[in-house]
């Protein structure tokens, strides 16, 4: 007998930046079959920048997202750093830290703000044409606030250490290309006891509103698996250096202070024949269960502390709220505004140093053929690895965006939700919007993770149990 | 006695015998857009960019003598049109990527751009396949940005006496060519010291491992476009 199946399409998903798309295999009953995220759009820059000289690579790469191309000039140039043999001087990395932790800043507020606060505010099920950022003007106008002004702290950051808002040119091979300027220094510094203050803010409501839910959220969207960060020496989070550690779903360290060339033995990539996207998983643990979250949510509990106050009272906080391992994606909005707090207070804590200021920018070294850089991104462990020939040509690129490792978890998620909701009951706005909901928690950039550098044609087959494609459907040809 | 003078948009701009109208122009303060004409070479027309109606006929300025009583126009909206059109294609003709590229900021072909406000390509990109030429240890050629005016050329012949350049093909085939039987700039004479080294306008000969030291905002042209130079109105004058 061959099963009938219905598809249901959420297309586009309306507020991930990017384009995706989930199609949900249903049974006659009903009964959700199985849930996939695909990505649609071909990812052509591992190709495109072979035979292209290294030095360029940072400023190019970043052109892979709107979204965060400062962790991809950031980590571009960690990698690059290992092949022109540099060990980049005090001054440059700490005004990495400031890009970087101005990056986030901003990458998180306008995610919890612009994004996903509107869905926890007004409800999944609530009107659609209320939830998005208009709605939350409307209704909670000192809250949009403080959104937008903690987000354009952030850029304002960038602009002054790396030229502009977006697509910039800070870090390069070796070093950064300018110091901050005094006064720019001085007017950020200024504005740091708002920007703390409206920090904490953040995370009181992110806190409150996770924990108004705490029942629903704890079940939503929740699969267990491992956890992937870097972590300083000493064992606190380090976003921007520092060994991988990766913890199994209970919270035992699967390995620790592991340097970012081992990367290649650690995890594993599998290509599956309905995404453009890969699956990344550990190897000792197998591609079936050895996929991954990263991210605020798997940063936070991979690390043993935060190295700032605040933030770390707030991380002991958001861990005592539940026992053990908390997978709930829906805890990455808290887990974000934790992180986003830990950098408000990490950027005061860099602008008080005088290597903002002054100090050598680039340094040199021996060349070596290959380099892998490391970042923890907003979104997750970002990872760029870059062979170069002795013509100073790149000869092979890999990298693996903070989307991709999380690519099974976020289908994991999809389908443990439209498991969960969407059997048995009528098929409406508010429970597709689950969906959806679960697919924001882990804030993917999907244009990002794919780079639409020419959309490619898919196939989308609905198969049956026992593996017979029974419908299928083209798109993409026009 | 009184110098000779032409009229430029009805601007009398007198000049001395000998003089082409760009170059009495921009002794003037008068920026008329240009982009293969150097200083230091002899005027070659190729480029047409600072082409002017000289008593109502389309010349290059570049080329043509300024003479006592013309009647110049430049600055009108048919002109930098032909003007806009004539940059669109160099830009479709190759492969620009200006984000990427370490000339941005310092390229005449960008600031033309952004002088003329060309905001869209205007006709389909060509996107030719032009590897680079890596061979050189200390120099990068890339040709995707090649717009051929032949300034690499004729330094390399006329002042380094090298001939290490040429243009190969006619029509919409032409390119430029290194001179070696392999065709790789590491089997000519090139040194970093050239003349050629330093001419080109655009981003294709670059020197390696050089890449966005500069930070944007304190390019060349951020701080002095080639209109600013010749008006004086540049940040640093
Ligand atoms: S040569 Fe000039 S126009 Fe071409 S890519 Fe470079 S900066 Fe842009």
């Amino acid at each position: 007998m061959t099963e009938t199946l219905r598809r249901i399409a959420i297309d586009p998903l309306s507020r991930v930046e990017g384009h995706g798309k989930v199609t949900l295999l249903l049974d006659d009953a009903g009964h959700v079959h199985e849930a996939r995220l695909h990505i649609v759009e071909f990812r052509g820059f591992e190709a495109f920048i072979v035979g292209r000289p290294y030095w360029e690579v940072p400023v190019v790469v970043q052109r892979l997202c709107g979204i965060c191309p400062v962790s991809h000039n950031l980590c571009a140039a960690k990698a690059l750093d290992a092949v022109v043999g540099a060990v980049p001087p005090p001054s440059a990395v700490k005004l990495r830290r400031l890009m970087h932790a101005g990056q986030l800043l901003q990458s998180h507020a306008l995610h919890f703000f612009h994004l996903a606060s509107p869905d926890l505010l007004f409800g999944f099920d609530s009107d659609v044409s209320k939830r998005n950022l208009i709605g939350l003007v409307e209704k909670h106008p000192e809250l949009a606030k403080k959104g937008v002004l903690l987000r354009k702290f952030g850029q304002q950051v960038l602009e002054a250490v790396y030229g502009k808002r977006i697509h910039g040119t800070g870090a390069i091979p070796g070093g950064v290309n300018r110091h901050l300027a005094i006064d720019a220094r001085d007017a950020f510094l200024k504005q740091l006891p708002d920007i703390k203050a409206w920090s904490l803010d953040a995370v009181a409501l992110a806190r409150e509103l996770t924990l108004k839910n705490v029942e629903r959220h704890k079940g939503f969207g929740t699969v267990p698996s491992a956890l992937l960060s870097l972590v300083a020496a000493d064992g606190s989070l380090d976003l921007y250096d520092g060994g991988l550690r990766a913890k199994d779903a209970d919270g035992r360290v699967l390995f620790d202070g592991l340097d970012a060339s081992s990367y290649r033995h650690l995890i594993k990539e599998e290509v599956r024949p309905w995404s453009y996207m890969k699956f990344p998983y550990l190897a000792a643990m197998g591609p079936e269960s050895g996929w991954y979250k990263v991210g605020p949510l798997a940063r936070l509990q991979v690390c043993d502390r935060l190295s700032t106050p605040l933030a770390e009272a707030a991380r002991r906080d958001f861990l005592a709220s539940t026992t053990g391992i908390n997978h709930a994606p829906l805890a990455f909005h808290w887990a974000r505004m934790v992180e986003l707090l830990h950098c408000a207070e990490d950027i005061e804590h860099l602008l008080h140093d005088e290597a903002l200021v002054m100090g050598e920018l680039v340094s040199t070294g021996e060349r070596q053929r290959e380099g892998v850089g490391i970042i923890e991104a907003p979104r997750g462990t970002l990872i760029h690895h870059y062979e170069v020939g002795e013509d100073d040509l790149i000869t092979r690129c890999n990298l693996i965006v903070s989307t991709t490792n999380n690519n099974q978890a976020m289908n994991e998620a999809i389908r443990s939700v439209a498991r969960q909701y969407i059997e048995g009951h009528r098929i409406t706005e508010g429970l597709l919007n689950h969906v959806e909901v679960a697919v924001r928690a882990f804030d993917p950039c999907l244009s990002c993770a794919t780079h639409a550098m020419g959309k490619m044609p898919l196939e989308v087959s609905l198969v049956d149990a026992r593996g017979e494609v029974v419908s299928s459907l083209r798109r993409g040809d026009a | 006695m009184t110098r000779p003078t032409f009229t430029l948009d009805g601007v009398a701009i007198s000049f001395d015998e000998g003089q082409t109208i760009i170059e009495a122009a921009r002794k003037a303060g008068v920026f008329i857009p240009f982009l293969c004409a150097h200083p230091e070479f002899p005027a070659h027309g190729s480029c047409r960019v600072c082409t002017v109606l000289v008593n109502g006929r389309a010349m290059a300025s570049c080329t043509t003598k300024a003479a006592d009583g013309q009647v110049v126009e430049s600055n009108t909206a048919a002109l930098t049109r032909d003007r806009q059109a004539l940059v669109q294609m160099l830009f479709v003709e190759g492969n620009h990527f200006c984000p990427g590229c370490e000339k941005s900021g310092a390229c005449t072909l960008q600031s033309l751009g952004k002088d003329l406000a060309v905001t869209s390509a205007g006709f389909a990109h060509e996107s030719p396949t032009r590897p680079v030429d890596a061979s050189h240890p200390d120099i990068l050629l890339d040709f995707n940005r090649c717009i051929l005016c032949e300034l690499c050329v004729r330094a390399s012949s006329d002042v380094d006496k090298k001939d290490v350049f040429a243009l190969s093909g006619r029509g919409l085939d032409k390119h430029l060519i290194v001179n070696a039987e392999s065709g790789r700039l590491a089997d000519t004479g090139m040194a970093t010291t050239d003349k050629a080294m330093s001419v080109c306008p655009v981003g294709v000969i670059l020197w390696k491992r050089r890449g966005f030291a500069d930070p944007i905002g304190k390019r060349p042209h951020d701080v002095e476009s080639p209109r600013q130079r010749v008006e004086g109105k540049g940040k640093t004058s």
